[in-house]
């Protein structure tokens, strides 16, 4: 693993309050006070923005300095007294406090912020019990900034902590300080929605009520909460934090500080995904079909009829049962329905449901030459297949890190030129099915300048010819790297041919000397992985057991019609097949379609478990609710069908029980992966049809998000649009404001369309995951785009 | 912005700006670095080129058009725009009036300047005479001319030791 070089540096020695402490020399006053635990008041201060000194509240007394001087913005020297607690301190911070007051509402009564308010912490300590002040106070029109964020900008102190958050974390800069002296106001200036993946850190980061969390406001006070550790469930990053709960329901969302992971920021997917849990399609008791009629029914009676179906099925061949697993369930609850179908003589288990190419050993795992939290010290990056940004905001935010403190030189390979908060220097945009040719390309370009043989197997790509000047400055800049790094994202692991991609880039990255990081998929699949939900011997994956039909299916915690890398293959597979059972959170439309008995779940959070994240780092979580209705969490759920199987291994107590074993099956993951070899998928095809890019969209990843509504509202959320390049739908006869036809196999949808010119000419964009395109076939798949008859 | 999310409102404002106002930007973004900063840099002197297009006040489009043309955010325009009063964000008259009522000129009699001004045009500071004709600014602060106190400032053009009759003169002769 690579580690940080400690360079030495020199320190400096004053004393704060009479107490010594040594940082090193540029800090400021208010590191080395906060150092050892000196508390000087602060609004504008906040460690991982850059210093604005703009409110005045960290005044401290320095010996010899004319003035009280900012704590933020004076740099700490050998030999310095700071006193913050003396006579001139204190005056000049009630003097500044009494400033802050003037235009501030007196209306905590009725502000969402009180009782865990900055200002009004700090107005009992250093505030006035009366105010001098008789003049109008100023009033400020409020702005509308989408449905996660709520403001009252009356309240605004002007610290511009959100203001600095959007231009140097997210990236955005999409608020501002309009106008001048009292006129000033925080604003958007023009009114429209804040769309930052992040932008509901800035709620966190305001020390007053100005913005607070819209979905939440005015539902319950800071002091009638109780905040449960957690961790996001919706990418393979799980940032950490905490829900607050009211009696059985989670109020809101708040990060938990975890450097490692997600640093103090929290992305609003796992932000506002628990309003979710609100769905009227919530299950809560067991139903099963009965004639083609849904009933409610026991415990007993669902469980005796899931295992009746197990039982038959295997008894005929256990080869004709099939366990789809979402990557969402707990490790836990992998191994137990790992140790379920195994139990059961069968080996046809998987989690990789989006992937459609399995073909490299690895398929699904995660490879971290260089753990997250390093990334920020990269000098060259290589996205390969990745819209990072969106489909891991925490680490989208590491490589915005490495551009913008260590100027890293950023490069991408994808099959649209995506809205990244970084610059690029380089660009290889094209088709997703020219994607392997192109990285062929660069492979080829690394192997002649080296004199270097590629494996057998590689002649079986012919390189692109195209992007030549752009594959040469990628190759030179990933050579001339000292910590380079090649990051291969979602869509080159749902890529018809991710293993191609995934092997031309271990190839890549040996033969250049930089670290190789491929993500695996999402949220806990690298605890599925460890857990055992993979085929291990003669199994089905994924895509081959509904590919040739089976006769029963067990889904779990999923939505065939939207989860799946091909809806159409999956919801006809799981149609004909003579029995299904499925263990879901949510009674969605397809699965009341497909289903025989569903059982209800708890998924997280409202259940006990632990993911394993991109990192490898085990996190532990307890349920912040208990479940809602009948449902139970997937750890009982599974112990009581694989006791009534009489299956080894299913008699333990409690979850704690199962992690003895859990352990043992967790093999080191480094030793798991194989060494880069060619792989068996199909070699590229320059079909020159057209291809459907299919990513999933941020606010779509899994039954919970796509049901919160505050995201739904968002604008990342819009109704699908397909996509096209503008020339590409001058030849396809497309005319503007007219809808489109487009068709994949059997399926098709008319939708509206778009020219967008960040598509590339042989491919169009229409999102997967959307209930509009829930009937058509493959993400990355040929597709047909015509005018619809109108 | 995302696939998914709506484009930027400023993509492709640029085309607003006419060639001159383009070379007047240029000329300010050589003296700059050429990053986000350096550029951002260039937003008060763009601001005023864009400001004589357009008849002496930029629009919301307009302002957008600077942050397309410049590749910088648009509230770092945004902001510019509406701090420094020499930028105005409304439809303003023809010719643009100033009159100084920092200490020197107050002292030399500016609040009868004013006084004359508005009953002459029947106007009041900060607003248009209604034929679109002239417009007078907001208190304009010292503008280090009080050796010729009182003084107004005439679309740039410095008028100082005002009397009744030569303000007459002056705004008489304004198209």
């Amino acid at each position: 693993m690579a580690t940080v070089e400690k360079t030495d540096v020199d320190m400096v020695t004053l004393e704060i309050d009479g107490e010594s402490v040594s940082v090193p020399a540029g800090s400021m006053i208010i590191e080395a006070s906060d150092q050892i635990g000196i508390d000087i008041p602060r609004f504008c201060y906040h460690r991982k923005l850059s210093i604005a000194a703009n409110c005045r509240m960290c005044l401290v007394d320095v010996e010899k300095a004319p003035k009280p001087l900012p704590a933020c913005a004076t740099p700490v020297a050998d030999g310095m007294k700071v006193f913050t607690e003396s006579r001139r301190a204190v005056d000049a911070q009630r003097g500044v406090m009494e400033f802050l007051l003037i235009n501030h509402p007196l209306d905590c009564p009725i502000c969402d912020q009180g009782g865990e308010c900055e200002l009004q912490d700090l107005a009992m300590g250093y505030g006035r019990s009366v105010s001098r002040f008789t003049e109008r106070k100023r009033v400020v029109k409020d702005k509308n900034l989408g449905s996660l964020v709520a403001t009252d900008m009356t309240r605004c102190i002007h610290c511009t902590r959100c203001v600095r958050f959007l231009e140097e974390i997210a990236g955005t800069s999409e608020l501002g300080g309009i106008g001048r002296g009292e006129h000033t106001e925080i604003s958007t200036f023009v009114e429209r929605n804040i769309n930052s993946e992040l932008s509901g850190n800035i709620i966190d980061l305001c020390p007053v009520g100005a913005l607070t969390n819209k979905p939440f406001r005015f539902s319950a006070r800071p002091w009638e909460m109780r905040a449960k550790p957690c961790i996001g469930s919706h990418d393979n990053v799980g940032a950490n934090l905490f829900h607050h709960v009211r009696g059985k329901q989670i109020m809101r969302c708040v990060p938990r500080d975890n450097e490692r992971i997600n640093e103090c920021w929290l992305p609003d997917r796992d932000r506002y995904a628990h309003f979710g849990l609100a769905s009227d399609e919530r299950l809560t008791r067991p139903k099963v079909k009965i004639d083609g009629q849904w009933q409610d029914a026991s415990w007993d009676e669902a469980l005796a009829k899931a295992r009746h179906i197990l039982e038959t099925t295997v008894s005929q061949d256990p080869a004709q049962l099939g366990i789809l697993v979402s990557p969402r369930a707990t490790t836990q609850e992998h191994h137990l329905l790992a140790k379920l179908t195994r139990g059961l003589g069968c080996d046809n288990i998987d989690h990789r449901l989006r992937v459609s190419d399995f073909s490299h050993p690895a398929t699904g795992w995660g490879r971290m030459d260089m753990a997250t939290a390093q990334w920020p010290t990269a000098d060259a990056i290589f996205l390969i297949g990745s819209n990072i940004r969106h489909d891991q905001p925490i680490l989208g935010h590491r490589v915005r890190t490495a551009w913008r403190q260590s100027g890293a030189q950023i490069m991408d390979l994808n099959p649209a030129a995506y809205d990244f908060h970084f610059d690029l220097t380089e660009r290889l945009i094209d088709a997703p099915q020219r994607m392997v040719p192109v990285l062929a390309g660069v492979v080829q370009k690394v192997a002649k300048d080296q004199g270097l043989t590629l494996p057998d197997g590689f002649e079986a790509i012919s390189p692109s010819t195209d992007h030549g000047e752009a594959i040469e400055r990628v190759v030179a800049t990933l050579k001339s790297a000292d910590r380079g790094l090649i990051v291969l994202g979602d869509v080159a692991l749902n890529h018809p041919q991710g293993g191609w991609l995934r092997t031309l880039a271990e190839w890549l990255a040996a033969a250049t000397d930089v670290s190789m990081c491929a993500l695996g998929g999402p949220a806990n699949a690298r605890g599925a992985h460890a857990a055992g939900a993979q085929p291990k011997t003669s199994g089905l994956h994924a895509k081959q057991m509904l590919t040739t039909p089976l006769s029963s299916y067990v889904i779990y915690d999923f939505e065939p019609s939207s989860d799946t890398a091909n809806p159409q293959l999956a919801m006809d597979a799981l149609k004909s097949a003579s029995q299904v059972i499925a263990v879901s959170a949510f009674a969605s439309d397809d699965l009341l379609a497909v289903a025989d008995v569903l059982l209800p779940l708890a998924s997280v959070p409202q259940t006990d478990g632990s993911y394993i994240n991109v990192d490898g780092i085990r996190q532990d979580f307890e349920a912040s609710v208990p479940p809602l209705g009948d449902a139970r969490p997937g750890w009982k759920i599974l112990r009581r069908l694989g006791a009534d199987l009489r299956l080894d291994g299913f008699d333990f107590v409690d979850l704690a029980d199962i992690d003895v074993s859990f352990d043992a099956a967790c093999p080191d993951a480094q030793s798991e992966i194989q060494p880069p070899s060619v792989s068996e998928g199909e070699p590229a095809s320059a079909s020159s049809d057209l291809m459907r890019i299919g990513d999933v969209p941020m606010y779509h990843t899994d039954a919970l998000t796509r049901r919160s509504k505050p995201l739904q509202d968002s604008d990342h959320a819009l109704p699908p649009v397909v996509r096209v390049h503008p020339e590409a739908a001058q030849s396809l006869g497309l005319v503007e404001g007219q809808a489109v036809n487009v068709r994949q196999g059997e399926a098709s949808a008319t939708l509206p369309w778009s020219a967008d010119d960040r598509i590339p000419k042989g491919a169009v964009w229409l999102a997967s995951a959307h209930t509009e395109v829930s009937g058509l076939g493959d993400a990355y798949g040929p597709i047909t785009v015509e005018l619809a008859k109108s | 912005m995302s696939l998914e999310a709506t484009t930027s409102a400023a993509e492709g404002q640029a085309v607003l700006l006419s060639e001159a106002t383009r070379g007047r930007i240029d000329g300010w973004l050589a003296r700059f670095p050429d990053t986000p900063e350096g550029r951002r840099s260039a937003i008060i002197q763009s601001l005023v080129a864009v400001q004589d297009q357009n008849g002496g006040w930029v629009s919301a489009e307009l302002m957008d058009a600077v942050a397309d043309y410049l590749d910088v955010p648009q509230v770092w325009v945004y902001e510019v725009a509406n701090f420094y009063s020499m930028i105005e964000t409304e439809t303003v008259g023809r010719h643009s009036i100033s009159i100084c009522t920092n200490i020197s000129c107050m002292l030399c009699g500016a609040d009868q300047v004013v006084s004359h001004v508005e009953n002459k045009l029947g106007i009041k500071m900060g607003e248009t005479t209604p034929d679109g004709r002239i417009f007078l600014k907001v208190e304009e602060e010292c503008v280090a001319a009080c050796t010729g106190a009182p003084m107004m400032i005439v679309d740039g053009h410095y008028h100082e030791n005002l009397t009744p009759e030569k303000i007459d003169e002056i705004l008489d002769g304004l198209e």
